[in-house]
């Protein structure tokens, strides 16, 4: 049984790789991952947005209410040690780097130019074997057109494809008018791989407070359909590893990515919910299957049901959304 | 060569002490905080002492407990050192005795201080040292930083070799917080003069069980005088030691001192003798004299104690015919203060071949300025031929007639240097920049530099006055700037309150950070500043501070803009160069914050140079605006005259009669303080408003008020004003108006933030927002004013029950417009106390926060009724606070049981319709007590004029029959620390003591050092690493003794129940304990969210409100009630909004970590056990 899998360039002893959770902000987690049978770990997103957020929020407490009165010219000790920036993340990579045997994929979410390369580049000399993209803006200005947000995706992707010689993944929202072709350009400017999707998380209204409140849910299986559509149809038609995120929580899920195209499958919710010990059952079941159904290999399976090798393409188009539609019934009991 | 650096006298001491030391305890007190703060940081960044080894600093509970640390440490063979000042010396005198009696090594840093007297001050004089004189201690003392850190080592240093423990002193403020560029004293140096033998000597005569004895016996008549007088040798050749130190010194480092050093004419006829920092001002007045060619001299004291009487007399010139001394501390009742009494007697025990004549006088008290001038005066005097002994110098003393006059045109600045006064706000950043400037131009150049920093006696909206010099030669002005070629005003509002080109020297520059650009800014300066400008031919800059910050992203910090424009106009420095050590000094400030912070700070830097501009100077002085008149005119004569003059800055000028004699002020003198500070103000919407008072309460500074009054009463309204029908029980017909008053608010915004109601179409606004206060109409300042005439009382068809935020509002609070920090977390729950209780209140306060916003002059938020009643408050020490309050508690009650025996004695006499009434019970009610003082009153009616021995004394206690509220009111520094010993006492008395404690997890007065009221894993001064150890549970130790009322509030979670639970203390019959969770700036919060964080920590359970009340159990109930639910959400909702924890989590991320899981854990306990208690069954 060869559950072997390649992604960006890296030989995967399978195709299970957790996504950024809680379970990936330390090294014991990342150790936990690693015996529970997972190929390669991500990293949890170092915000650049963050750091910088918390840099400037300390200079400002450690500002705040100084030099103002006799009795007390400043409120805190001056921090001399001072894990500012990545300082922290940079150190994981290097601690998971020594003491994992299997690939460690950064993740990096900028909101700068220069952060994007500065950090990019850091992230690659403290040893990351990739570094996925985590691109994530929701342009509200309704002035920018389409054209011009996506020329924002691929000049920083470009920007870092070409700042780091590790491969660099890119880690985007499904919301795009023509998501097929902004793949094709990602891969024009240098990168290797594409993860399929970022969550959208929606912020939620508390009603009390009539405010607009973060709302943190974790993915259900149902929403593995649309990264599993889109890898289905991107395979083999941009030259790009895909990778399916979110919603994979069993066994099955796994096969089916890897039947519509992906390389490997990341999952989070699952292993918080069922702790990193669900990988190992998740393997165990991938192979019952694969004897069942008489699979040699992962391999064999990658790509099976895309969009260019299943008998009715079709089925990936209009027609397809037209058939969902008409074949929905509602529950009898929610009219009730 | 020479390592030059640029720090205050603090650092100077602490550099040496840190380096000789192996244990150091400590205790924060003003001005000495600084050097424990600096040992606590150097210790925890591991930097090594002398031996190679991180010295222990141990922060104690007091300075008792500082100096018995020491004392322990010492008998166990450790050097050891600590730092502190005024009542903490006092604190540590006992131990001192024992120290010096037991012929043990050690020297104490103190940053001399006022001890408090007729009013605490923070500021330098030599009260606190001199009161130590009998401890057997010697004492030199240092006049700059350079001097503060030679003696600290020459300290050091002869304390080994003479077995007598010695005091580093120096004087509060003027040289612990100047920065001057000194000499630095480098560790091979300090090695030179440490001997190794000396140090073993010491450890060879600790304790130990290996060679056990002992020491500290109790000793009878027979032998304890004999005992005491074996240390005479020792004391005999301690000087010697100490010049033979200083001898050492000269050769290891340099620099020589003598025990008495003499500058001036070698033939000088009149001399001064003082020590400290009015020495070097001292020095520049004989110089100049001197140089004019008078024959005066100085004696500078080194070493005061002990007392070199043979190289004192030396010192002295043969040619002295007058001598006078200066001492900077009053001994009232004594022949002479300390210095002069020595001096006189050392002439009498070895009399000087011209048999001078002495006088001393007192000079300097409380950083009193004290100038060249001053000293010509002195010895002027000397000239004479019967001089005035025992005078004063520096005031005016119209009551005594003690003081000299002086001339303040004698100034002796030197010509060739530079010198700034700089006019900012603390919030500004501008003392900030200038410590910058200092260390640019000190550090980077061949020039002596000085700054001194004079602050504001307000937290919010406090102005700060920088004083600087730089120059080629040494500067020993250790007094205020006095002509300035350079003036920068920071804050354009602030020529309008202060005359801010007083120092401004003829042909000099001034720099205003100005809204209007060089075409028009003339026309809008006010009279004085353009008579200035224009009458001493002053060179005239602006440049617009706040649109460049804007631009820059600094927000509102105009402090590298400033700090460049003063560069590129002194001229000190040529303007490249000095623009480079600008960036370079960027780099190494703020590099550690980031690099985006390091980014705005140099487009700052460029857009400065960019937007500083020359103004043409007219020549023709237009304005018609002067200074503000610092009071209204209405306000009452003692608040004009004398007050109003310290508003003002002018408090200098006041003369003794015009003070009072004892420390007695009037009460409710902040609302003639209209300050006007605030850029944003609330703006009240009575459509979106539900009139539930929330906004009323939270505000810390009481400016927000509401009344409900007929309508009539609001028929002639002035126009605009803004009401609307009373959403009030039976009071339909009734307006509700609430008030603003906009020229009080400090523009916290808590009261947007607590505001329940919102805009139904647009929920960003609410019923109150935040508006330009420059948007505002000036006739919202008429507004209230009328608002204030109208009636307090609530027009309701039955007076309402205060027991909740909706009814509360209606009350007047008597605490308004304190000076505490915008969006303070104590003073709302201070607010409370005085609408309930103020009109019988007496309040005990601790030293701190509470007592400086509560009680520092010029002005007091405690208020006054529409009838002069109001809360009578009064500060003893910072330990002593409870014990203070129970004092006032067993008085009263003593009063009013000699009052009603009196009473019930004298009832036929009095008659019955006013006694019965005054001896049946009290009843807790306004009401009712309104009724009784009305009986008190005819009762003191019936008594007037009555002779018989009974119905005098029964007048003079007759006001005893009203009962008084006491209560006892101090923050966590003296609850859980400094005065617990005492505060637990008094719990215990069973007396009916209320003590509120003002919760803040941190001394915050004395700028955020650990309690032990400071949770697990919150950064704080002296727990740089996060602190270690839970909070301690004051409330559960409390609750042990079971008739103890305890309760833990947190208004910003319930305010129904903080009511609930004031009311229920004050109800109780016993002692009661409210612990208030108090937000504060030293939490590196949002301050606007102060109370938002409150509703989190009570959310997470980590600050419970429970009310344990003893009452309950005589009715069989459980005495413990939990007020708020079981945690809902992890601590870390409520720490990670928090910079006090956060900061350990960017500097220690680990450790931040595992303190997280062990303070979650300390709330799961804390919780469960709670829990536990209020489920009990009884």
């Amino acid at each position: 049984m060869n559950l072997n899998t390649r992604y960006l360039g890296l030989e995967l002893k399978n195709p299970l790789v957790p996504a950024a959770s809680p379970l990936s902000t330390n090294i014991d987690g990342l150790c936990r991952l690693e015996d529970a049978g997972a190929a390669a770990v991500t990293l949890f997103s170092v915000f650049e947005e963050q750091i910088e957020h918390e840099i400037e929020q300390m200079a400002h407490y450690l500002d705040y209410g100084s030099d103002s009165y006799g009795e007390a010219t400043s409120y805190f000790p001056e921090p001399t040690d001072y894990h500012r920036g990545p300082e922290d993340y940079l150190e994981l990579i290097r601690i998971a780097k020594q003491r994992l045997s299997i690939p460690v994929i950064a993740s990096l979410n900028g909101s700068s130019k220069g952060g994007w390369a500065k950090y990019a580049k850091e992230i690659a000399a403290a040893g990351a074997d990739a570094l996925e993209l985590n691109v994530n803006w929701i342009e509200t200005d309704p002035t920018s057109t389409g054209a011009e947000v996506e020329a924002r995706y691929t000049d920083v992707v470009q920007l870092v494809a070409n700042a780091v010689a590790i491969p660099v993944t890119v880690k985007v929202g499904p919301y795009f008018s023509a998501l097929a072709n902004l793949a094709r350009r990602f891969s024009q400017v240098g990168a290797k791989g594409l993860v399929l999707f970022n969550r959208f998380y929606q912020p939620d209204f508390d009603l009390e407070s009539r405010t607009v409140s973060p709302n943190l849910t974790l993915s259900n299986p149902a929403e593995m359909r649309l990264p599993l559509h889109w890898i289905a149809i991107l395979y083999g038609r941009v030259d790009l590893n895909l990778a399916l995120s979110t919603g994979v929580h069993s066994a099955a899920d796994v096969i089916k990515a890897m039947m519509a195209g992906a390389r490997v499958a990341t999952c989070a919710s699952a292993l918080l919910a069922n702790g990193p010990g669900h990988l190992l059952t998740m393997l165990r079941e991938i192979e019952a299957w694969m004897v069942v159904h008489e699979y040699e290999s992962i391999q064999q399976m990658q790509g099976s049901m895309s969009y260019q090798k299943v008998p009715n393409p079709s089925a990936y188009e209009r027609a397809n959304y037209m058939k969902e539609l008409q074949s929905f019934r509602p529950d009898p009991v929610l009219l009730r | 060569m020479s390592r030059w650096i640029t720090i205050d006298g603090n650092e100077a001491a602490a550099r040496v002490a840190y380096k000789v030391s192996e244990v150091i305890a400590i205790y924060p007190i003003t001005p000495s905080s600084n050097m424990g703060e600096s040992c606590d940081e150097w210790s925890a960044k591991k930097m090594q002492n002398l031996w190679g080894q991180v010295p222990t600093v141990q922060e104690m509970q007091s300075e008792g407990g500082a100096a018995g640390a020491v004392h322990g440490a010492l008998q166990a063979g450790s050097l050891c050192t600590t730092f502190t000042a005024s009542q903490g010396l006092l604190l540590m005198i006992p131990n001192m005795f024992k120290i010096a009696g037991e012929l043990t090594p050690t020297v104490f840093h103190i940053s001399a201080r006022t001890v408090a007297t007729h009013a605490l001050s923070i500021f330098g004089d030599h009260s606190d040292v001199m009161a130590t004189r009998t401890t057997g201690w010697g004492m030199v003392f240092g006049g700059s930083p350079q001097e503060v850190q030679d003696m600290a080592l020459i300290a050091h240093a002869a304390t080994l070799k003479a077995r007598i423990p010695f005091l580093n002193c120096f004087d509060g403020f003027r040289t612990s917080h100047e920065v001057q560029k000194i000499e630095a004293i480098e560790d091979d140096q300090i090695r030179a003069m440490i001997d190794e033998d000396l140090v073993r000597a010491h450890r060879e005569r600790a304790l130990s069980p290996d060679h056990p004895v002992l020491r500290g016996s109790a000793q009878n008549p027979d032998v304890f005088f004999q005992a005491r007088e074996t240390v005479n040798p020792y004391y005999d050749r301690a000087a010697d030691l100490v010049q033979e130190t200083m001898d050492r010194f000269a050769e290891v480092v340099g620099r020589r001192y003598g025990l008495f050093d003499y500058v001036g004419d070698p033939k000088a006829e009149r001399v001064v003798v003082l020590m400290g920092s009015g020495a070097e001002a001292a020095e520049e007045a004989v110089e100049a004299l001197v140089a004019k060619g008078e024959k005066v001299g100085l004696v500078k004291v080194r070493l005061y104690r002990p007392f070199d009487v043979a190289r004192f007399v030396a010192s002295l010139p043969d040619t002295v015919k007058a001598i006078a001394v200066l001492d900077r501390t009053k001994e009232p009742g004594a022949i002479g203060e300390p210095l002069y009494q020595d001096v006189v007697t050392a002439l009498s025990e070895r009399p000087h071949p011209l048999r001078p004549l002495v006088i001393g006088g007192r000079y300097g008290l409380s950083s009193k300025e004290f100038t060249p001038a001053m000293v010509k005066a002195v010895l002027d005097e000397l000239t004479r031929t019967e001089p005035k002994n025992h005078f004063t110098v520096g005031i005016v003393d119209d009551v005594g007639h003690t003081s000299l006059g002086y001339d303040p045109e004698f100034q002796t600045e030197d010509p060739q240097g530079f010198s700034g006064v700089f006019w900012g706000l603390g919030a500004d950043g501008t003392v900030g920049a200038n410590k910058n400037s200092i260390k640019i131009i000190g550090e980077g150049t061949d020039f002596y530099a000085q700054g001194y920093f004079v602050y504001d006696s307000k937290k919010s909206g406090s102005v700060t006055v920088s004083h600087l010099r730089f120059g080629p030669n040494p500067i020993r002005s250790t007094y205020l700037v006095q002509k300035a070629s350079f003036v920068a005003v920071h804050q354009f509002g602030l020529m309008f309150r202060y005359p801010v080109l007083d120092q401004a020297a003829p042909g000099g520059t001034v720099l205003i950070n100005s809204p209007y650009g060089p075409n028009v800014v003339w026309n809008h300066l006010p009279r004085h500043v353009q008579e200035a400008i224009v009458e001493r031919d002053l060179k005239l800059y602006v440049i617009d501070g706040y649109a460049v910050a804007q631009a820059t992203g600094m927000g509102v910090r105009i402090n590298t803009i400033m700090q460049t424009a003063y560069f590129a106009l002194s001229g000190i420095l040529p303007k490249e160069e000095a623009i480079d050590k600008i960036r370079t000094a960027i780099e190494k400030t703020y590099g550690r914050r980031g690099p985006k912070v390091v980014a705005q700070n140099f487009a700052a830097v460029d857009q400065a140079l960019a937007h500083l501009f020359e103004v043409h100077v007219p020549g023709v002085v237009n304005s018609h605006v002067g200074l503000r008149d610092p009071v209204p005119g209405t306000a009452p004569a003692f608040v004009k005259d004398v007050i109003g003059e310290m508003i003002a800055g002018r408090g200098d000028l006041l003369p003794v009669s015009a003070l009072p004699v004892d420390g007695t002020f009037p009460t409710a003198t902040t609302q003639y303080e209209k300050r006007g500070i605030s850029l944003e103000i609330p703006v009240w919407e009575p459509d979106i408003c539900s009139q539930c008072g929330k906004c009323i309460l939270a505000c810390p500074h009481g400016v927000i008020r509401a009344k409900i009054v007929p309508k009539e009463a609001v028929a002639n309204a002035p126009e605009g004003f803004k009401m609307a029908p009373a959403k009030f029980r039976g009071a339909e017909d009734a307006m509700y108006v609430l008030k603003i008053s906009v020229e009080d608010c400090t523009g916290c915004a808590l009261c947007t933030d607590v505001c329940p109601e919102f805009d139904k179409s647009e929920t960003s606004r609410r019923a109150a927002n935040m508006v330009p206060f420059h948007e505002l109409p000036d006739i919202e300042r008429e507004r209230w004013e009328y608002f204030l005439t109208l009636p307090d009382e609530p027009s309701l068809p039955e007076p309402p029950i205060y027991d909740n935020a909706k009814a509360l509002q209606l009350l007047r609070p008597l605490f308004e417009f304190s000076g505490a920090c915008a969006g303070c977390g104590e003073t709302p729950y201070l607010k409370i106390l005085s609408q309930l209780y103020g009109d019988h209140l007496m309040v005990a306060n601790a030293t701190g926060c509470s007592s400086i916003y509560g009680g520092n002059l010029p002005t007091t938020p405690w208020a006054q009724d529409s009838e002069g009643r109001g809360p009578a408050w009064s500060n003893s020490l910072f330990e002593d606070n409870a014990e203070f309050g129970l004092g006032m508690r067993l008085a009263l009650d003593a009063q009013r049981s000699q009052a009603l025996r009196l009473l019930e004695k004298s009832s036929g006499v009095v008659g019955s319709d006013v006694a019965e009434p005054l001896l049946a019970p009290e009843k807790d009610d306004p009401i009712a007590r309104k009724e009784r003082r009305t009986k008190v009153e005819e009762l003191k009616k019936r008594l007037a004029g009555r002779q018989e021995p009974d119905l005098v004394a029964l007048a003079q206690v007759a006001d005893a029959l009203v009962d008084k509220s006491v209560w006892i009111i101090g923050g966590d520094g003296w609850a859980y620390d400094i005065g617990y010993g005492g505060l637990d006492h008094v719990l215990a008395s069973g007396r009916r003591v209320r003590c509120l404690v003002l919760d803040t997890e941190v001394y915050s007065n004395t700028g955020g050092q650990m309690s032990k009221a400071t949770p697990r894993g919150a950064v704080a001064k002296f727990a740089a690493g996060g602190k270690p150890g839970p909070k301690k549970d004051l409330g559960r130790m409390a609750m042990t003794y079971g008739n103890v009322y305890v309760a833990e509030i947190a208004m910003g979670a319930d305010d129904n129940q903080t009511i609930k639970a004031i009311r229920e203390a004050e109800a109780h019959d016993g002692p009661s304990l409210i612990i208030a969770y108090s937000h504060c700036i030293a939490h590196a919060i949002d301050m606007r969210q102060g109370f938002l964080q409150q509703k989190r920590a009570v959310e997470t359970g980590y600050w419970p409100l429970y009310r344990y009340n003893p009452a309950r159990a005589v009715k069989g109930r459980n005495p413990m009630q939990l007020d708020s639910k079981a945690p809902s959400a992890p601590l870390t909702e409520y720490i990670e909004r928090e910079g006090r924890y956060q900061m350990l989590r960017q500097t220690d991320p680990e450790s931040a970590a595992r303190l997280t899981v062990e303070a979650q854990q300390d709330v799961d306990r804390k919780w469960a056990a709670y829990a536990k208690l209020a489920a009990k069954e009884v």
